[in-house]
């Protein structure tokens, strides 16, 4: 067996695949959050909480309708995106005018009663939920094994992440949103109905962090905490790609994904703390990360 | 803040609170259970162990027509939070006892103000063994549970099959550390080896699917996870989605309770070995008991902490009565005493005694949970495999170094 830095190279092989399968779920994560931020200027500390709502929903499509894993992964964006939508309309576009900072402290604030809502009704311990019996089973890849779902959760984030890059940089749709953001009056004077567009685009980053809750629903305990540990680190991926950077979420996310995977064979008690410490020196080097424009 | 917030839950908890409070005036004696009613070890204790502490008073006091009164306070896991409801409640709302306390940093600060104050602390979720060991008190008990118990009742039980190379899994902090190290005691004792161990940053890990390969590429036959809830779930989630357990690994959940195994669900964590102190299904007085703290349960299972606060109280109003209000007002530490001088006896864990130092002595079960085609009810997940008995699975009072025994 050869060795890498005094590591089995199979190890080392076996924890670069895996840091790429993390990587998945940041970028899917951070990648909701930057186009929200993007177009709404709105920083939403919701996402975790939005995030586990889409197991969660998973979960009682299962126990209650008797729908599998399938259709929730096209149902739950749907129905989780609608109460965004709902929220956008209801709460948060009262606060486009002000600073930032109520619009953090109003999705925070949300996030924890939500969470506290799913607490109160399912506890704190978690939920059974199965990987979809197509999906389970493992490939031996001679290093490692790889279990057949989160060699999906990759494909399914990869897929995810290419198509809402080319909706925003490639279609008329996405110019149009990207107009908005330099200068909402003229697209408006244009015809366009900006307020509609800024509402679905959170319906649609909300969508984003349901699915990725439905992937997540097999692999972790569903309960009502598995946003809050995610989504510290996913704001980190956020501010070293540049706020509102898609394509820098994206491959922020995988390759911290990665960089994280690494340190967890070498150091694993940094293995939380590497991706905040990139992430100062990333701002002290480039204020606006390293996609952004400053 | 922890006044409105238990005021809330006291409502919310159906307790007569206009009647509760008049009747404390006329003399009912009080206790607080301090407990997690929101966090991460909620369903561990919280809600069931005001359950099982309302279930004694209430018993009790149909017995022996003594009025006893049961409120209950949210620590949030959080000393300083625990330390002042502990104040207020002793100070200012006559509280005598403070029952539970999971969450052992929490634990040892409010069993400080109780020392302080002479009143009683009945700790049930409190599982480090400094509660009874450097750190003891002599206005305190343990009841339920320790880790020298887990790691006793877990660790050897899997040496003795074989599984004699281990690997750990371990939560950053101060309860990870000493699972770990006392279960590396009893394997080396027994002959086994200990091959390494990560500790992963708690609690802001959720993927442990890199630690379980490093466990695998150890060659250990055993996994110890020294952690609880929900990081011991995902673990053993992804130590069989990577097939882990398929190629003859061994996981030991050294902190693994029945809510867990029911969280879980029976086809993933069929098999596992834990160690606990209480099952409802265990015999005729166990069930009994189950039922009849059922309706206060709403629906979900009556684990440990329900049935250790339910003892753990009964057994405190019974040195009450025997000892006389007055005087136990007076003095926490000589109901502690009488309590200790009484052998202890209920439905939820027979009969018994608590030690000098603290310490109820209580067998420990290891308990293997049940296929799917095994099991004939929601809560019908656990079999028992072995009996440490009490004497044994409690550490030899010599080696706990509590400064008020004399041995």
């Amino acid at each position: 067996m050869e060795d890498i830095f005094g590591i089995p190279a199979p190890l080392l092989f076996g924890q670069l695949l895996l840091g790429l399968i993390n990587g998945a779920f940041y970028a899917m994560m951070s990648l909701g959050l930057a186009v929200i931020f993007g177009l709404l200027n709105i920083i939403n500390f919701t996402h975790g909480a939005q995030f586990m709502m889409g197991a969660f929903a998973a979960w009682m499509l299962l126990e209650w309708a008797g729908l599998n894993y399938w259709w929730a992964l096209l149902l739950v964006p749907i129905i989780i995106g609608f109460t965004g939508v709902v929220l956008e309309r209801l709460m948060i576009s009262r606060l486009y005018k002000l600073d930032h900072l109520y619009g953090l402290l109003l999705t925070f604030g949300l996030g924890l009663i939500i969470e506290g809502v799913f607490r109160n009704q399912f506890g704190s311990s978690g939920l059974p939920y199965r990987i979809p019996p197509e999906l389970q089973g493992a490939w031996d890849l001679g290093f490692m094994f790889l279990p057949i779902y989160r060699g999906w959760v990759v494909i399914a984030a990869l897929i995810l992440c290419l198509a809402t890059w080319l909706l925003i940089e490639k279609t008329r749709l996405g110019a149009y949103l990207r107009a908005a953001t330099e200068n909402a009056p003229l697209v408006q004077a244009f015809g366009v109905n900006v307020p509609r567009m800024v509402t679905l685009t959170y319906g649609f980053g909300v969508a984003l962090a349901a699915i990725g809750g439905v992937l997540a629903a097999p692999i972790y305990s569903v309960n009502p905490q598995m946003g809050t540990n995610l989504i510290i680190v996913v704001f980190a991926v956020v501010v070293i790609g540049g706020m509102g950077s898609i394509l820098g979420s994206i491959i922020t996310g995988f390759g911290l994904g990665i960089v994280e995977g690494l340190t967890k064979v070498f150091y694993p008690e940094a293995s939380a703390t590497v991706i905040f410490v990139i992430m100062a020196i990333v701002l002290l080097a480039r204020p606006a990360g390293l996609f952004g424009r400053a | 803040m922890p006044l409105h917030r238990r005021d809330v839950l006291l409502a919310g908890s159906g307790l007569a609170l206009a009647g509760g409070r008049a009747r404390a005036q006329g003399g009912a004696l009080r206790l607080g259970v301090l407990t997690d009613m929101s966090g991460p070890y909620r369903d561990l204790t919280g809600p069931g162990s005001f359950a099982g502490a309302r279930q004694a008073a209430e018993e009790f006091s149909a017995a022996t027509g003594m009025a006893v009164e049961v409120i209950v306070g949210d620590h949030q896991n959080k000393p300083d939070v625990g330390a002042n409801i502990a104040r207020q409640w002793f100070d200012r709302e006559g509280v005598e006892a403070i029952v539970d306390l999971p969450n052992s940093a929490v634990a040892l600060a409010v069993s400080g103000i109780a020392r302080e104050k002479n009143k009683v602390v009945l700790g049930s979720g409190v599982g480090s063994t400094v509660f009874t060991g450097a750190q003891c008190s002599p206005n305190s008990i343990q009841f339920t549970y320790d880790t020298y118990m887990l790691a006793k009742g877990t660790g050897d039980a899997l040496v003795k099959q074989g599984a004699d190379s281990w690997f750990f899994i371990t939560a950053d902090y101060a309860f990870g550390h000493a699972l770990q190290a006392d279960t590396s005691r009893f394997v080396e004792a027994a002959g086994g080896k200990v091959l390494g161990a990560a500790r992963y940053p708690f609690p802001a890990t959720t993927d442990f699917s890199s630690f379980l390969l490093q466990a695998q590429s150890s060659r250990a036959k055993v996994i110890g996870l020294a952690n609880a809830g929900a990081d011991l779930i995902n673990c053993i989630k992804q130590a069989r989605e990577f097939g882990l357990l398929r190629s003859g690994v061994k996981l030991a959940c050294l902190l693994m309770t029945v809510v867990d195994s029911i969280a879980l669900g029976l086809p993933e964590a069929q098999g596992l070995l834990m160690t606990e102190s209480f099952y409802w299904d265990l015999n005729d007085r166990t069930r009994a008991f189950a039922e009849r703290v059922k309706g206060k349960r709403q629906g979900a299972v009556v684990h440990a902490s329900c049935a250790g606060c339910y003892g753990v109280t009964l057994h405190y109003l019974k040195a009450v009565k025997d000892l006389g209000l007055e005087r136990a007002r007076a003095s926490g530490l000589e109901v502690v005493n009488r309590m200790k001088a009484m052998p202890t006896d209920d439905d939820a864990f027979g009969p018994g005694r608590i030690r000098e130092d603290g310490r109820k002595l209580t067998p420990g079960y290891l308990f293997q949970v049940k296929s799917p085609a095994e099991s004939r009810g929601p809560f019908d997940v656990h079999k028992l495999v072995a009996t440490t008995p009490a004497e044994e699975a409690a550490r030899p009072l010599a080696e706990g170094g509590c400064p008020f025994v004399r041995t």
